[in-house]
């Protein structure tokens, strides 16, 4: 399996499974609105959020402008504080580099901390692959990786469609024998980890934010987990995505606030740790040597593009936890590692229009998404140009979007398809005429959250809406 | 040390953005800057009040007190936590705030007592996991988050931050400032000036948690259970 694909179904098939899932749909339909409140107050508390949003833009753009310099900048103070930095192209060039320093210290066990990139670069496999024992901690990984490598629904919420008694039957091939209650099913993960920390060769972390003018990796968790796996083992390994990296300690404090607020609705997490370098010379914990390996796999050529706003991504999940077709579908129709909107643009630049170019039209175009982004992706926009560049593309509507509508018209003889079919179809009818009414940004959201169960229309102004985008692929 | 790679990545950026390599860059001035509108004019006390009320919202048992009852007010919150053992940093402020001799009476008292030593690296890791409560001192303390900022050392190690069941954090109310804008400023003087950073800055605010089960809000994960902080009138 490729490292971003996480399933070798059809879109169309993914689809239909996912929407006969109930117990998934009320995890996901109830977390999003958990998630929409929490970070309501926390934006709404500030009283300037739009300023917030306008400098978190300002700074992520400048910093891909000059992405060269402070990558520059970066890795000579991480070699001054004596770490060892890899630029790698490919994700076969960053998972060789991380085998072989697995190889190098006969490392047995590796524990992780969650990390986007590293599922990118399918780096779990690759180690199991050369016989090391590979152990995610943070509680929804630990959940997914212990349900037979299960790939992860949510960038934020791995296990966001997992309920409390699915985990505890997952649990149970643990050797778990009690309640399905969460603080004791927590707590079984802490006694279980506690001892793969200790016993761990090496710790492998993402990066938040890699702040050029020192050489520190920001990580921001809540768990207590991504600590312990760069404090305990010998060695410590970073993989972290170009792109995620700040100028200063000014501006990763910035990126951190609009994070924290936009991701989980915390004015910051448990733990924002800044990590500079091995540890010192006469600390006693903390790793001996500390490896950032910066990863490539596709962004460069997203740069200088029209996608490059992309880039500016800070991964909250803001945009997944709003999106109507995620709430519906889940993460893992998406059939990538990156789900919601943000997967819709990123997995299709990333892993190619061969296996993803169905995503741009898992959405309904409401803006919704480009609403609460901290740093001001037009996210819809860019879904929107994604189709025009596959039409362009095919030179024709691409086969894909028959299959969907397909997918959505199958809708019309099952209840919980001919739901999702309509709610999707709705908001779409006024952007789908024009293109600058969908440039003209999140208007149509208003009337989609006013009216939150959307009455689903009748058979009628479905086909009609299908016959309308019919029409629409063929000019 | 190495760094591998770096032309070669670094040219394919350069590329992509369709100009010549660039290895340095001017940090403009930037356009907006709301992070500095936060608790603006807040005085120390009404700081204290900001860090009392988001001590609620973290989990966090908050306890005031000045100097002089310090021991006492240290006392309690150990017992509450059930006493057993401690482990804390070899560091001379807790002389200084008056609670050094306490510390020294505790093993009479039923509680051993371990502080973090430089040269016993294994014995300062199993003593940690095994310490029912860790006492430590923030650095600076950000009210709007109610956080600690908590730096490794030689003699202060990061483990012990996360291992104890329990956690206690000293906060002298002259390290209290309004939000992380204060800390990051400061550090980022402290870099120009060409100061070396510790290794690890932590940014601590309450007890670890996880919502990861159903989004149910779970106290208590891999890091402390339980936190108190006792914010000390030192001016």
């Amino acid at each position: 399996m490729m490292a971003m694909k996480t399933s070798d179904e059809q879109f169309k098939e993914r689809v239909e499974k996912n929407l006969n899932d109930s117990f998934m749909r009320g995890a996901i339909s109830a977390a999003q609105a958990r998630f929409q409140t929490r970070r309501q107050a926390r934006v709404e508390e500030l009283g300037n959020w739009e300023e917030w949003r306008a400098h978190g833009e300002e700074i992520r753009k400048h910093v891909l402008e000059n992405l060269d310099a402070y990558l520059y900048e970066l890795s000579e103070n991480v070699e001054k504080r004596g770490g060892h930095v890899f630029f790698a192209k490919t994700k076969e060039e960053a998972s060789d580099y991380i085998k072989n320093i697995a190889t190098q210290k006969q490392a047995k066990k590796i524990v992780k901390s969650k990390s986007m990139v590293t599922e990118e670069i399918n780096l779990n496999a690759e180690l199991e692959e050369i016989g090391c024992k590979v152990v995610e901690t943070d509680l929804a990984e630990f959940i997914l990786q212990l349900n037979d490598h299960e790939p992860p629904s949510h960038i934020i919420v791995p296990s966001l469609h997992k309920n409390r008694r699915q985990i505890r039957e997952i649990f149970a091939k643990a050797g778990y024998d009690k309640s399905e209650q969460p603080e004791e099913m927590a707590l079984f993960a802490r006694k279980t980890l506690r001892q793969e920390y200790l016993t761990a060769d090496i710790g492998i972390t993402g990066c938040n934010f890699a702040i050029a003018e020192s050489g520190t990796v920001t990580l921001v968790t809540n768990e207590g987990n991504a600590d312990l796996v760069s404090a305990l083992p010998k060695t410590q390994i970073v993989v972290m995505g170009m792109e995620r990296i700040v100028p200063t300690f000014e501006e990763m404090e910035v990126l951190v606030s609009l994070l924290t607020r936009s991701s989980v609705g915390q004015r910051l997490t448990s733990y924002v740790t800044l990590l500079t370098g091995p540890k010192g010379e006469y600390e006693t914990d903390g790793p001996e040597e500390f490896h950032l390996v910066i990863v490539d796999n596709g962004r460069s050529k997203i740069l200088g593009s029209e996608f490059q706003p992309i880039l500016q991504c800070i991964r909250c999940a803001a945009c997944v936890n709003v999106c109507p077709v995620y709430r519906h579908v889940g993460g893992h129709t998406y059939g990538s590692i990156y789900s919601g909107p943000i997967g819709a643009v990123l997995s299709p630049l990333l892993g190619g229009y061969e296996d993803f170019k169905e995503l741009p039209y898992a959405s309904s175009l409401c803006g919704a998404c480009t609403e609460v982004c901290p740093v001001k992706i037009p996210l819809h926009q860019l879904l929107h140009l994604h189709r025009q560049k596959i039409v362009e593309q095919e030179g024709k509507a691409p086969i894909s979007e028959r299959l969907i509508m397909k997918a959505f018209g199958l809708g019309a003889s099952s209840s919980p398809l001919f739901n999702v079919a309509a709610k999707v179809a709705s908001p779409i009818m006024s952007p789908f005429a024009r293109d600058d009414k969908i440039t003209s940004g999140p208007g149509p959201l208003k009337a989609w959250t006013e009216v939150r169960d959307f009455p689903a229309p009748n058979k009628e102004s479905f086909r009609h809406w299908m016959k309308q985008r019919q029409k629409g692929e063929k000019s | 040390m190495t760094i591998q790679n770096r032309d070669e990545f670094l040219n394919q950026i350069a590329k992509s953005l369709g100009r010549p390599v660039k290895t340095k860059v001017e940090r403009p001035v930037w356009k907006h800057a709301p992070q500095l509108e936060v608790l603006k004019n807040a005085s120390q006390d009404e700081l204290v009040e900001v860090l009392k009320q988001q001590c609620q919202n973290i989990h966090t048992t908050f306890v005031q007190t000045d100097t002089a009852n310090l021991p006492n007010v240290l006392q309690q919150v150990v017992t509450d936590f059930g006493g057993e053992s401690v482990i804390t940093w070899n560091d001379e402020r807790f002389e200084k705030f008056g609670v050094k001799k306490l510390m020294e009476i505790w093993p009479e008292t039923g509680i051993k007592v371990y502080e973090w030593n430089p040269d016993t690296p294994k014995e300062n890791i199993r003593q940690a996991e095994q310490a029912n409560i860790g006492i430590t001192i923030s650095e600076m303390t950000l009210a709007e988050s109610a956080t600690a900022m908590l730096c490794s050392h030689p003699k202060r190690g990061r483990a012990m931050n996360f291992l104890p069941q329990n956690m206690i954090v000293l906060i002298p109310k002259s390290t209290i400032v309004p939000r992380m804008t204060q800390a990051a400023q400061k550090i980022h003087q402290q870099i120009e000036k060409g100061q070396q950073l510790p290794s690890c800055i932590l940014f601590m605010s309450g007890p670890s948690n996880s919502a990861d089960i159903e989004s149910v809000l779970i106290v208590g994960v891999h890091g402390p259970v339980n936190a108190t902080y006792i914010v000390i009138e030192d001016q």
